[in-house]
């Protein structure tokens, strides 16, 4: 062993790298010996809740992962799913929370970077980026910033990789003051026969390094990833990863090259905790034991130590395990690309995970007890904080002045400004771009196949009612994908909280994943790969801390056998504009009653999965037989606003007739009642016979044509005024 | 129409530019690599697609300029043969000097992805002959740095010999160089494409092969490549 200890390995040490006493007396008692500072290193990354998911794999194992069509479910780099023809569809959504707020252009676009990764390790073409993004109370001085350097820095990579980035989402909250939320997608599409693992295989064959050289960026990156902030956050900076977008896409053409022929035996790419987990992952699934020799790494700095090169997060790095007479052929793809490709080690049959360099044995680790002893918690739970019942209600303003403020808020206003950056058409595949359909829509080149994608949350349900919370994104990204007319086929979750050591937090991540779950197998809906980031909390400078809300983000996707049956939003001139599912008129932590009357109070909308799946398979029918020419689901800010929505996006306004209710008038226009569509049709009057017999509530809203929108008051807004609005917040927050 | 298109390292529309190529020929275009030096024999188009080459990291197309493939396009514009060259294709072409000014960063510092409508400014010349000279048509732009720059005495020179091929303006044809919306990378007297003084070498920052298919949005494009075919194969 090194005699060259940079520090001495005891409990303190182990705990600065984010160990607990218990889990350091794990460590003892599995080496037998006091370990060396790389094999803490090691293990102190490996046993980090964003590696391990310590306090979450208890719960993340209730989720349903199968279906007919799931290929591969969770446990893989990514989730796979048949898409006909032979194909399949990979996909997964992952976090970079922590980096973005300490350096948002680069930890955002890292994140598309590592997202990307993790799509093409397995074999796919990349065909689609998508984000969830969470910022700050857009007053907050900070805020302006952290939206800036994010949209910069997704833009900056997908850009150049050549991927387009074709929709998401984006909300503001003072809970995510001090610590954003970017969560990016990326869907990849691979032929069935040609999906790549990363178990390794065959003892004796070589273990490659290919792409970027090493650096000393991103070192303990994923402890960095698992704790709290403290009032120091940003001088953590050299924690954050620099991601080059151009090496990226290199390693997709020369990935994808070596992966048409037969020369792979597993392959992962160096994510979170770099060499470390890929070769631990790599060996530890395979079961069996690699040995590296860290002086063939490719490096960017001198004097490297094994503990670095084993902790750095420099990005755009792949481990390649091959067949030992593919190794020339490899390497000459590698070389007409012009990245590294290193033969670093090879695979044995010891189960042990060794670390050569200089000569020295830096660690030797059993890998068995390395994965099967990781820490697993079952944190105590406490029921979170019920919201304050809703007030009676009076209506301040009417129905048209709300409109105008609904739209015009920074939780509604276009997104425009933002997804202008994003280059939404390169692959010549993209038939909806953003804000033109509720999913967008991807054709799979050379087929008539297309894809629907989409991510949705409604972080302040999940804080008011977290199962109610969790149950409802999965329900509204299956709603999403539905309207568009296609059939919802899996999803990836991105699971973003706070700190699971406290009880109320890990009560609603519980109640969330319960929540996700009754949805998913409603809905034959299965979560097929995903990522829990834990920790999302701001110190104040008084010491207290806040978590962020509870924020199950759920990317989906789901498939049109026949491309060109797709709907968009936009309103068509001349048909009946008709309302699918039950209007109650809730009220309850509606964004009305946030921008309106400044509550957020109430109940969350109910959700019934039975109705959501009747009134979906409905409405997806009639889009497929040509029935529905356009369809918007009515999310927040309720009928009024997504018809607003419809109209702003199409070629027609709309004229809407009074609704005979019974109701008043805002909680009709605005109630989040769920599970509903607005579709425009030709023939309203058949729509309403073919739905009572479906046993779906449907009722005439108006008719479309005209210019502008006219209420049922009679007065006309002019859609050039709606836009205006609209298109407003984002560069009067951002361009002043 | 015998089609090859160049890539570079770090270029990321040559899928596009293809699919566009042979839903006018019929066929797919030959793939030419950045290492090679020589083109396929007899060819009617070499198009220099969109991305990042090299990754841009430098001036624009200022690597790329300079790859081992350049010498073989040098040789093919100077007897003549047809070029085009869309965003970073331009940029390439600009740096080589086959084509003149130069591409800033956009007037507001922010990569720009949006629908533009473009003018053509004459229709003799095989790029824009299924056009009228005149005409409006839709097409996405997806660019950093499309802000068109010359000398004074070259934007002259280009005005007065016919050289510009496309200008930004609105949907019905006005042109207003100052206007954001208009002209929303802010070149100068709002050009979008110019040629070269055979009028066989065009570059241009939007890109036309994105809009060729009515199920991503529209044929506004198609224009330019059925052109091309009827203008270098009869």
């Amino acid at each position: 062993m090194s005699a060259k200890l940079p520090r001495t390995v005891d409990e303190a040490l182990a705990r600065e790298f984010g160990l607990t006493a218990e889990e350091y007396g794990n460590v003892l008692s599995i080496m037998g010996r006091t370990p060396t500072f790389t094999e803490l290193g090691i293990f102190s990354v490996m046993w980090s809740e964003h590696c391990s998911y310590k306090s979450s794999r208890a719960y993340l194992k209730t989720l349903p992962t199968t279906a007919p069509w799931v290929i591969h479910g969770p446990g893989e780099n990514a989730g796979v799913v048949d898409i006909g023809n032979g194909l399949a569809a990979i996909f997964k959504m992952e976090s970079h929370n922590h980096p973005s707020f300490i350096e948002p252009y680069q930890g955002a676009a890292t994140g598309v970077g590592g997202i990307l990764r993790d799509v093409f390790t397995m074999g796919a073409r990349p065909v689609a980026n998508l984000n969830a993004l969470r910022f700050g109370n857009p007053n907050n001085p900070q805020t302006r910033r952290i939206v800036d350097g994010v949209v910069r820095g997704v833009g900056g990579y997908g850009n150049c990789v050549g991927v387009p980035t074709v929709g998401g989402e984006i909300n503001f909250h003072p809970a995510y003051d001090g610590n954003p939320l970017v969560n990016a997608m990326t869907v990849g599409v691979a032929r069935q026969d040609r999906i790549f693992l990363s178990a390794a295989a065959g003892v004796g064959n070589p273990v490659i390094y290919v792409g970027s050289k090493t650096g000393r960026d991103g070192i303990h990156g994923a402890t960095m990833s698992s704790s709290e902030f403290d009032e120091d956050a940003l001088a953590k900076r050299p924690t954050v990863q620099v991601g080059d977008p151009f090496v990226e896409k290199l390693l997709i053409e020369a990935c994808l090259e070596l992966m048409a022929t037969d020369a792979i035996v597993a392959i992962q790419d160096m994510g979170a905790a770099g060499l470390t987990s890929s070769a631990v992952e790599m060996a530890g699934k395979g079961g069996v034991g690699i040995d590296l020799d860290l002086d063939h790494v490719p490096q960017r700095e001198r004097g490297m130590t094994a503990y670095e090169m084993m902790l750095s997060e420099s990005q755009e790095r792949m481990l390649i395990v091959l067949r030992p007479d593919r190794t020339e052929q490899a390497r000459a793809i590698f070389d007409k690309w012009e990245l590294d490709f290193a033969v670093i080690g090879h695979l044995t049959d010891t189960g042990n995970i060794v670390i050569r360099h200089k000569g020295e044995v830096e660690a030797e680790i059993p890998l068995a007890p390395l994965a099967d002893q990781a820490p697993v918690y079952r944190r105590p739970t406490a029921p979170a904080q019920k919201p304050q019942p809703m007030e009676p209600i009076i209506d301040p303003v009417g129905v048209e002045q709300a409109l105008i403020r609904l739209i015009g808020c920074p939780d509604l206003a276009s997104r425009a400004w933002v997804y202008n950056q994003y280059d939404s058409t390169v692959g010549g595949q993209t038939v909806r771009r953003p804000g033109a359909a509720d999913a967008a829509i991807v054709k799979v080149e050379d087929t008539e196949i297309g894809l629907a994608l989409t991510t949705d949350c409604t972080p302040r349900y999940c804080r008011a009612n977290a199962r109610l919370g969790g149950a409802q994104a999965v329900a509204e990204a299956w709603r999403n994908i539905t309207a568009t007319g296609a059939r919802p086929l899996a999803v990836t979750d991105n699971l973003n909280f706070g700190s699971p050591e406290k009880p109320e937090v890990m009560g609603q991540f519980v109640d969330a994943i319960a929540g996700m779950g009754e949805a998913c197998r409603a809905l034959d809906f299965p979560v097929v790969s995903g990522n829990v980031s834990l920790y999302n909390e701001t110190r104040a400078p008084d010491g207290t801390s806040q978590s962020i809300l509870p924020t199950p983000a759920i990317g989906g996707l789901g498939v049109l056998e026949n491309v060109r049956q797709a709907v968009g939003l936009g309103m068509p001139d001349g048909l009946d504009v008709m309302l699918l599912g039950e209007t109650k008129g809730q009220l309850g932590q509606s964004i009305w009653l946030r921008e309106i009357l400044g509550a957020q109070d109430g109940e969350p909308p109910e959700l019934d999965l039975a109705a959501e799946r009747r009134n979906g398979d409905f409405v997806r029918g009639l889009i497929l037989d040509g029935t529905i020419a356009a369809c918007h689901d009515v999310a927040d800010g309720g009928v009024l606003v997504a018809v607003t929505e419809m109209v702003m996006a199409g070629q027609a306004g709309c004229v809407l007739e009074a609704p005979q209710s019974g109701m008043r008038p805002e909680a009709f226009w605005f109630g989040e009642d769920q599970s509903r569509y607005i579709v425009a049709v030709r023939d309203g009057q058949a729509l309403a016979t073919l739905a009572a017999q479906a046993g779906v509530p449907c009722r005439r809203l108006g008719r479309s044509g005209g210019e502008g929108l006219t209420l049922p008051s009679g007065s006309t807004i002019s859609k050039a005024r709606l836009l205006a609005v609209h298109s407003e917040f984002f560069p009067r927050l951002m361009d002043r | 129409m015998k089609a090859a298109i160049v890539v570079f390292p770090g270029t990321n529309r040559e899928r596009d530019m293809a699919i566009a190529l042979r839903s006018v020929t019929g066929q797919a275009p030959a793939m030419v690599w950045h290492r090679d030096t020589a083109l396929p024999e007899g060819l009617d188009l070499v198009v220099l697609p969109g991305g990042f080459s090299y990754g841009d990291y430098l001036r624009c197309g200022a690597m790329a300029a300079h790859a081992p493939i350049m010498a073989a396009i040098r040789e093919f514009a100077a007897k003549g043969g047809h070029i085009l060259g869309v965003c970073n294709g331009f940029q390439i072409l600009t740096e080589a000097q086959l084509l003149p000014g130069a591409l800033l960063r956009n007037a507001a510092l922010r990569f720009l992805s949006q629908d533009c409508f473009l003018r053509v400014e004459r229709n003799d010349t095989p790029f824009t002959r299924h056009w009228a000279k005149g005409d409006v048509y839709r097409t996405p732009m997806a660019h950093g740095d499309g802000n068109y720059i010359a000398e004074a005495e070259t934007i002259r020179m280009l005005e007065d010999t016919g050289r510009v091929a496309f200008r930004y303006v609105a949907e019905n044809g006005r042109l207003d160089a100052g206007d954001p919306q208009l002209n929303p990378n802010g070149s100068m007297n709002a050009i979008a494409g110019v040629f070269s003084e055979n009028l066989r070498i065009c570059g241009m920052m939007p890109h036309p092969e994105d809009l060729v298919d009515p199920l991503m949005g529209g044929e506004d494009g198609k224009p330019l490549f059925t052109g091309l075919v009827e203008a270098l194969v009869g």
